[in-house]
């Protein structure tokens, strides 16, 4: 089945390359808050329903449905226990750069979407935490909430709906720990930015103990047009359990880096094609292509070629969708510096809450720094192999997985490079020593 | 009541459990380092890792998962096997392998486990890391290279002790645990935290390299220090009691104890009295047993009756008060006083003078009038049981007296005069509360006003109709409710014993008030050259409560038996002994040979004194008819907790304490 490219006519986010005004004036004609009041008047129900039928699958990277998250909450909020709608804008994984471009160039459609989900699940508010390195973002940000309260489209009787909701900005602090939920949970809370055990979901008990939902951003900003358009034409993109739109962001070794809005399902080589220019060098340069953010598995070129770009289609190569943040690597990479490098991030940045990842990353990362240079033994690819399968689903969050996938990619498809440098190493050795 | 299977075996479990209960239901050991039943769950050593149907494909930590209807658990499959052995390793690779250096041998988690689930080898070979030491004060010990991060400490500090001062610094692989600002840590509990550490990062810095677990001789005991009744073990070497750590019993001190109760006894081998002593010519000299006896008999030839006193000071067991009452008896004379502080107690039975709530009932009370008390101070294990109240069950506490830090909030009444009028919003909350509670302390009842205070306290009780079980009198003295229970009272209280018409007195290990009075001979038993055997005529060196047997009655009247684990140093003798020997010599003799004799002599007259626990009291109290309140603001009862007697004055690491965190010393650094 092959996926047709989107027109612009089926684009949401009209200005994601900031041609426009990104200000409420401009948001208004790109058709932002229009009938926001009409659409609340229909009901907490039918938001959700919609957002169920238009199969709109979270985009921070687990991918789950978004609708169904939402009716996890609580349907009649104790008054001494509100819900809360937090946004998660501490976009940090490596090669992700999507919610960037939506707060810096269309945040009213982030703000109008915190206020229908809000609303959708009787929030009494929404929290934004955004990432502390996106200053010029969080800037952009306070004032487009600025401009949402003067227009009266969000605070007391948002949008003359008769629901009071309010939004707040909070600026992390640069740790990428925080963009794991709970994590986020406890930074907001003002404490140590560390994952809390689940259960307790926050759907049960999240912020300040109360029910809270953690969304993305780009899912939040997606909503508002899903329900104006209808949840058929958002369904109607992409493969089935794969639906809608979805920001790439490609890097890498490609022509022409950029952010684009593009079908889910859409095929490696036509989104390099239409949108990269094409990959450096020629298709023969390529060498593998992280798919989905630096914490998942590396494909190489030969299977990614022509791969469906959508959850199932990538989880079936052994590495997932992610973010969509595709990193592309030709002929002319280090793979194993490339990986020891995602190594070194992921050790700098683990909480050290929980044991695995704590002594894990710190583990894996020296290893992959003295296979980098072919200092190591053989049998040490296989005990490497083993420490990561013994970080992978022992720890509280998921940055454990997330330092050992990069590194089983690379042992699952790189072992005759690293056996090489490993071997010419020794040779080189013991040449010097017969000399 | 959900029912589920581990390993094959069907076990249920209460609501609320957790899979790793199940586990221990089921007779199963599940290895743990940050768990700990007694402070909130952590789930981060990894090492409680099991396998759970339903469930993710991946072992689940089973001190945090709830315990649910039908789970498949096991623990002895493959997958739990690896994962145990993978983190073991993980939580070896940057731990150093020092333990011939390391003080926790013999009783180490990581040691014990290791050898239990661990693989025996190691795949790391890379560099160690290393951690800087961290000063945390004069008893806590740190070498944190050791640390596992298991936060039991942070938690305990955060929780029971309820003093943010232990926390996590840095994240990965370079968080380290510290004192905020490297300063001392300031909790009266601090102590506790060597216990919880499952690993040797936090030692007890006064038992540095001083003994191997398997060398010592440990004996069950009865802490001294305050009259809460810390159930300890004593361990000692030879002649040395070397540590003291609590025992676990959840009715009295949970499982903790006050840095007090543990360092105090250090004491016990410093300015001990360990040789009879004769006052010749205005100086004392050492005598033997037989010149002493004959000094006493001289001294109190020609007197008679209530010519002669004696005070019972606060560390006493209540079999040597009953001897020193039958030796008064005796003599003819019923001028004893064990209420050597004064205190002025409601009439009644023995509901007037206990802690009728009970220190774990305490947890329970939803309103709590303090008067005069600093339960911090005064009895550090009752203010965890009432921070718990107000923290976890959300209790509201009205304190009448000084302002202090308990560590929880406190609504701030004012002082003794309110009572004559309490602000509405405490009389409301009294009236309205399910379990109330009056807890009054030294500080008040040691006041020439205490009459007015204790009808003031009555009138309260009455119109928010709280009862005995509501009134408790928050005493400091271990041996005081055992010496009530005995009634080794006198009626005008300790003003009258020192009074006029006193020649002669015998002060028994009473050393907080000055019993130095003029043309009176004054006998001291005792084992500390402390206050009270300053001015002595004769010195009849005693045993420490580490040294002999001894009953002791806590604030609740709980009766509890202390062993003897040590022996008294030089010539010092039991104190039952000392004076049934004297008694012979003074020719009225005690008429029992033995200790057990002694104790059978009690259980005849106290029946409740023979058998541990809590005895039913008279639920009676006389308030009194009251009197003027006094215009001079309530004090504090202690003024330095470290050095509140003889023994812990004596006590190096109380000094330390007491200079460095009350009065601001600097901390002396090492191998400077």
């Amino acid at each position: 089945m092959t996926i047709a490219l989107l027109e612009d006519k089926d684009r949401i986010f009209t200005n994601v390359y900031g041609w426009q005004d990104w200000g409420v004036k401009g948001a208004l004609k790109r058709g932002d808050w229009d009938g926001t009041k009409d659409i609340i008047a229909k009901g907490q129900d039918w938001i959700i329903e919609q957002v169920k039928a238009s199969g709109l699958r979270g985009r921070g990277g687990a991918g789950f449905p978004t609708g169904l998250k939402w009716s996890f909450m609580p349907k009649e909020p104790r008054e001494d226990r509100p819900s809360y709608l937090v946004i998660n804008a501490d976009e940090s994984e490596p090669g992700s750069c999507k919610d960037r471009e939506i707060i810096r160039h269309d945040p009213h459609k982030l703000i109008e979407g915190a206020l229908i989900a809000g609303f959708a699940m009787r929030a009494k508010a929404a929290y934004i935490y955004i990432r502390g390195e996106f200053i010029r973002e969080a800037e952009t940000l306070f004032a487009a909430v600025e401009q949402a309260y003067d227009k009266g489209f969000i605070g007391k009787n948002a949008c003359g709906s008769g629901y009071d909701f309010d939004v707040f900005v909070h600026r992390g602090a640069g740790a990428y720990i925080c963009g794991e939920e709970t994590a986020l949970l406890e930074s907001l809370e003002g404490k140590k930015g560390q994952p809390r055990l689940k259960p307790p979901f926050p759907a049960g008990a999240g912020l300040y103990g109360c029910p809270t939902t953690v969304n993305n951003v780009e899912s939040i900003a997606v909503v508002p047009t899903i329900l104006r358009r209808g949840a058929e034409w958002f369904a109607g993109f992409g493969r089935p359990n794969n639906v809608g739109t979805k920001l790439f962001q490609l890097s890498g070794h490609v022509n022409t880096p950029c952010v684009v809005e593009e079908s889910m399902g859409i095929s490696f080589r036509e989104l390099i094609e239409k949108h990269g220019g094409g990959i450096r060098g020629g298709w023969d340069n390529l060498l593998a292509v992280i798919p989905g953010g630096s914490s998942v598995p590396l494909v190489p070129a030969a299977q990614i070629m022509d791969a469906p770009m959508d959850f199932d289609g990538l989880r079936e190569l052994k590495s997932g969708l992610g973010t969509a943040a595709v990193i592309v690597m030709d002929k002319s990479t280090d793979i194993v510096r490339a990986i020891s490098r995602i190594s070194y991030f992921y050790k700098h940045e683990s909480c050290g809450q929980c044991t695995p990842c704590r002594e894990g990353t710190g583990w894996m990362w020296r290893v992959m720094e003295r296979l980098r240079t072919g200092d190591a033994d053989l049998s040490e690819i296989d005990t490497l192999l083993d420490v990561t399968t013994e970080v992978e689903g022992h720890t509280i969050c998921a940055l454990g997985d997330a330092a050992a996938w990069p590194i089983q990619g690379l042992i699952r498809h790189f072992r005759p490079e690293l056996e090489r440098r490993i071997n010419e190493r020794k040779g080189a050795a013991l040449a010097v020593a017969a000399e | 009541m959900p029912k589920l299977t581990v390993d094959g075996i069907e076990v249920e479990v209460p609501a609320g459990a957790t899979v790793l209960q199940a586990c221990e239901l089921a007779g199963k050991e599940v290895p743990r380092f940050c768990y700990h039943e007694r402070l909130s769950i952590a789930g981060n050593c990894r090492m409680c890792l099991v396998e759970v149907k339903p469930g993710p494909p991946k072992p689940q930590a089973s001190c945090a998962l709830p315990a649910a209807e039908g789970q498949e658990v096991r623990t002895d499959s493959p997958l739990v096997k690896k994962a145990r052995e993978g983190v073991m390793e993980f939580l070896l690779i940057n731990h150093p392998l020092d333990c011939p250096i390391c003080d926790q041998g013999g009783e180490c988690d990581l040691q014990d486990q290791s050898v239990a689930y661990g693989r025996g080898r190691t795949r790391y070979t890379e560099n160690k890391r290393a951690v800087t030491e961290k000063y945390m004060g004069p008893i806590i010990k740190t070498a944190m290279t050791r640390c596992i991060h298991c936060t039991r400490c942070v938690r305990f500090a955060e929780e029971v002790a309820g003093t943010d001062e232990i926390g996590a610094l840095y994240r990965g692989e370079n968080m380290q645990i510290t004192s905020y600002l490297e300063a001392a840590v300031k909790s009266e509990l601090s102590g506790n935290v060597i216990d919880l550490c499952p690993v040797g990062a936090l030692t007890s810095k006064p038992y540095a390299f001083e003994a191997r677990p398997w060398e010592l001789t440990k004996t069950s005991g009865i802490c001294v220090m305050d009259a809460v009744g810390t159930n300890i073990r004593i361990d000692a070497r030879g002649p040395a009691v070397l540590r003291v750590l609590p025992r676990v019993n959840d009715d009295v001190n949970e499982e903790w104890a006050s840095d007090k109760t543990r360092y105090a006894p250090l004491g016990l081998s410093k300015r001990r009295l360990d040789k009879p002593y004769v006052r010749r010519a205005g100086k004392l000299e050492a005598a033997s047993w037989a010149e002493a006896f004959a000094a006493v008999k001289t001294g109190l030839s020609d007197l008679s009756g209530n010519q002669i006193g004696a005070v019972a000071g606060e560390l006493l067991d209540v079999e040597s008060m009953v001897a020193l009452k039958d030796l008064m008896k005796s003599l003819g004379s019923d001028r004893f006083e064990c209420r050597t502080d004064g205190m002025a107690l409601p009439g009644g039975g023995a509901g007037a003078y206990r802690f009728n709530t009970g220190i774990a009932g305490i947890e329970d009370a939803d309103v709590v009038l303090l008067v005069g008390a600093n339960p911090r101070w005064d009895a550090p294990l009752v203010n965890t049981r009432l921070r718990k109240a107000v923290v976890k069950k959300g209790a509201k506490v009205f304190n009448v007296g000084p302002e202090v830090d308990l560590t929880y909030p406190v609504t701030q009444l004012g002082d003794g005069a309110v009572l004559g009028k309490l602000p509405k919003a405490a009389a409301d909350a009294l009236k309205s509360a399910t379990r109330p509670a009056i807890i009054v302390g030294a500080a008040a009842l040691t006041r020439g006003d205490a009459p007015a205070i204790l009808a003031a306290l009555g009138k309260i009780a009455r119109a928010a109709k709280i009862g005995a079980e509501g009134f408790n009198v928050l005493h400091t003295a271990a041996s005081r409710v055992g010496g009530l229970d005995i009634g080794f009272t006198h009626d005008g209280g300790i003003a009258e014993v020192l009074g006029s018409g006193l020649k002669a007195l015998i002060v028994h290990g009473a050393d907080e008030i000055d019993t130095n009075l003029e043309g009176v001979f004054k006998v001291y038993i005792g084992h500390h050259g402390d206050l009270g055997a300053r001015g002595a005529d004769v010195i009849l060196p005693s045993a420490s409560f580490a040294e002999k047997d001894g009953t002791y009655v806590n604030m609740e009247g709980r009766v509890q038996r202390s062993y003897r684990a040590v022996f008294a140093p030089g010539d010092a003798r039991e104190d039952w002994a000392i004076l049934r020997a004297l008694s012979e010599v003074l020719g009225s003799k005690l008429p029992y040979d033995s200790f057990a004799a002694l104790r059978a002599r009690i259980a005849a007259e106290w029946p409740h004194l023979a058998e541990e626990g809590i005895a039913p009291a008279s639920g009676e109290i006389d308030f009194g008819t009251g009197g003027d309140f006094d215009a001079a603001p309530i004090g504090r009862f202690i003024h330095d907790f470290y050095l509140t007697n003889a023994v812990a004055r004596a006590s190096e690491v109380m000094q330390d304490c007491s200079a460095t965190l009350l009065h601001g010393a600097p901390a002396l650094e090492a191998a400077e």
